[in-house]
């Protein structure tokens, strides 16, 4: 009883169904073979293809936590990537390490400073989330087509392309990059008063401004923070194509981080988040996305699925479903049990 | 005590009889300011190429922007009851390749734009319901309206579907001239639209309604207002509007085609709250949003009379969002504290 009222057992049974489906239809779906000692399958593919969208989904998480919502979460990716690839593209030297890196550097930097743009508008001025981040969503993607002056700049670049597609030791960079992520962010916000504190400015931002929580300089920093999440997307994203598409990088990834976010049980309301909750909501679509590819529907088409899943998380998680499925179980103390999973969720 | 008002009123300067029409009038404020920058926009055109406010160009721009006016009225109710709806892009491609496709396949056009519109309707009321009656956020459910669309526009065809139906072609084709002036039936649909969209808001319960619910549900709630079903009923406008802009594309362009209108819904967006609608609820005007849509219509035009790239345009709207909204901050900020 215990284990299905916490808060991550949902996402995690969809989680296991997928796998457990695709298993069943196509055994080597779940084998992991060792090739030159590296791990390859589909599995691997999963966690590897996941990077960006784990990335800007970790960074929503915490803004979502704040009661705000980042949308120019794609057009940053566009940026950052039309940035990093017009560098290397004109430098002349695309297979020097010193050039790929300062490349990435100064990508990253320009998505800081439009991460640091949003915080401004937001912290700042005020303005409400949806539709300051919308103007940066409206505007980032023209400001990317102006970087690449139109054009789809490829290049091939041995020490770029590595990012997406090259092994450390035994597992893709790109998924040590979120996996880095995860972990540094599971870290300051766990580990730390800091999750608290966002959690606090989530629920009532002049509550915790009364009770002394600096709610400007951390609602600011949550932008930052996911800008630059954003940014390494961006990098990820053009190192995978080896190219800087100003229109289609990141595309809808806004709408898919929090689809992520939501799947994994945070709320869009702020307050409680969970940052394992978005990373298994970030898996779930992944799994789903390569399902419905291999069940050989147009990629074009697997919206449908996704907005069937929406509305089945929603309505599951609405308050009137919920209430219909607890009135049968009576009055055996479900107040009682309803808060342990809250208690136990500070440690995830 | 009306004494002491009158001569209050005689003795203020101009400059306070400024500031109380501003703030009785708080609200119409922005809608002006886009006025103003529509204006500002023409006349510098004009200046700067000489023959830019021509009725043809001015005829070309309601004809150009037919099918984002039409969706920018729907926006504007969903925006007044603080709500979003982000599956119109979508609902315009579905519709638009559907229709096509069902024109295709040798459907009369008067049963086929019915089907049309009863398809974008039938989304709307989806999203309405998810809103209403099962709590999720506007911004969720019509995310979840979006994918739907767009995934069922490429289930009807993953390529474009060429339309041959004279009667459609007819809306686009036919032109009412008046000396250089003309108008095609797309633009009289969506000057309909406006129309009709500022009279039921204006003097309609179910108008009045949707200020109400937009200023304050609770209180709209406990008033006996009827508050769910005017809430779903905003979704059903918008999405109906939206089948309706996918008539208008299919007629302008000539086809349906599954990719039409990615980003329309924040295109639209822009437009309304330029136009002077608070995305917060409650303030706003259909006549308003018409006025953001010619804005966006106009800066459009410049651009491509300039011959600069379109990626401009996308900047240009992002900065002018972003000067309406610090207007919009500038003007509730002070109306509030004079309250």
């Amino acid at each position: 009883m215990g284990v299905v009222k916490h808060r991550l057992f949902w996402p995690i049974a969809a989680l296991l169904t997928l796998v457990v489906v695709n298993t069943l239809s196509r055994p080597q779906f779940i084998k992991v073979t060792v090739r030159d000692g590296q791990l390859y399958g589909a599995l691997i593919d999963i966690l590897r293809n996941s990077a960006p969208l784990m990335l800007v989904a970790l960074g929503m998480t915490i803004v979502i936590a704040t009661r705000g919502i980042d949308l120019s979460v794609g057009a940053v990716m566009a940026v950052s990537g039309a940035v990093a690839l017009t560098i290397i593209h004109d430098s002349g030297n695309p297979d020097n390490l010193g050039t790929v890196v300062s490349a990435v550097v100064v990508a990253l930097l320009v998505a800081l400073v439009l991460g640091s743009w949003n915080g401004m508008l937001i912290a700042v001025l005020g303005i409400q989330p949806i539709i300051a981040t919308l103007v940066l969503m409206l505007a980032g993607r023209g400001v990317a087509l102006l970087i690449t002056e139109g054009f789809i700049t490829t290049v091939n670049s041995g020490p770029f392309e590595y990012i997406a597609t090259g092994y450390l030791l035994i597992l893709p960079f790109a998924f040590l990059i979120s996996l880095t992520a995860i972990l540094l962010i599971g870290a300051f916000e766990r580990r730390t008063a800091l999750g608290m504190l966002t959690e606090a400015v989530g629920i009532n931002p002049e509550a915790s401004r009364l009770a002394g929580v600096r709610s400007r300089g951390i609602i600011f920093s949550v932008y930052v923070v996911s800008g630059l999440m954003a940014g390494i997307a961006g990098i990820i994203y053009s190192s995978n194509i080896r190219a800087a598409d100003a229109n289609a990088a990141g595309l809808f990834i806004e709408l898919y981080a929090i689809l992520a976010v939501v799947l994994g049980g945070t709320s869009l309301q702020g307050g409680k988040f969970s940052i394992a909750g978005t990373v298994i909501g970030v898996l779930i679509i992944q799994t789903l996305n390569s399902t419905i590819l291999f069940l050989g529907v147009p990629s074009a088409q697997s919206p449908v699925f996704f907005a069937l899943v929406v509305v089945l998380v929603v309505i599951v998680q609405s308050p009137r479903v919920r209430q219909l499925g607890r009135r049968p179980r009576g009055a055996t103390g479900s107040d009682g049990t309803a808060d342990k999973p809250a208690k136990a969720e500070v440690g995830a | 005590m009306t004494t002491t008002e009158t001569t209050e009123t005689t003795r203020s300067s101009p400059k306070q009889a400024d500031d109380r029409f501003i703030n009785r009038h708080a609200s119409l404020m922005p809608t002006f300011a886009a006025l103003g920058v529509l204006v500002v926009l023409l006349v510098a055109a004009q200046l700067y190429f000489g023959d830019f406010v021509s009725p043809g160009n001015m005829s070309a721009l309601l004809l150009d922007n037919a099918y984002l006016m039409v969706i920018a009225v729907g926006m504007t109710f969903v925006i007044l009851t603080a709500g979003i709806d982000l599956s119109v892009g979508s609902v315009m491609a579905f519709t638009g390749i559907l229709l096509a496709s069902l024109l295709g396949r040798g459907m009369p056009a008067a049963v086929a734009v019915p089907v049309i519109l009863l398809a974008g309707a039938v989304i709307g009321l989806l999203i309405g319901i998810l809103v209403q009656y099962f709590d999720v956020q506007p911004f969720i459910a019509s995310l979840a309206g979006l994918f739907l669309a767009r995934g069922l526009a490429f289930v009807v065809s993953l390529k474009s579907i060429r339309v041959d139906d004279p009667s459609v072609l007819w809306l686009q084709s036919t032109r009412f001239q008046v000396g250089d002036w003309y108008i095609t039936p797309t633009g009289i649909i969506a000057l309909l639209a406006v129309g009709i969209g500022a009279f039921v808001l204006q003097y309609t319960r179910f108008g009045r309604t949707v200020y109400a619910i937009g200023g304050n549900e609770q209180s709209a709630r406990l008033m006996g207002l009827k508050v769910a079903r005017t809430k779903v009923f905003v979704y059903l406008v918008s999405g109906s509007l939206a089948g309706l802009a996918g008539l208008i594309l299919t007629a302008y362009s000539g086809a349906g085609y599954p990719r039409n209108g990615i980003g329309t819904e924040l295109d639209a967006i822009a437009a309304v709250v330029i136009g002077g609608t608070l995305l917060s609820g409650g303030r706003g005007y259909v006549l308003g949003s018409m006025i953001g849509v010619l804005v966006y219509g106009t800066i459009k035009t410049v651009i491509s009379f300039l011959g600069a790239e379109q990626a401009w345009m996308q900047i240009i709207v992002g900065g002018l969002l972003l000067l309406f909204i610090l207007i919009q901050r500038f003007i509730v900020s002070r109306s509030e504290r004079r309250e």
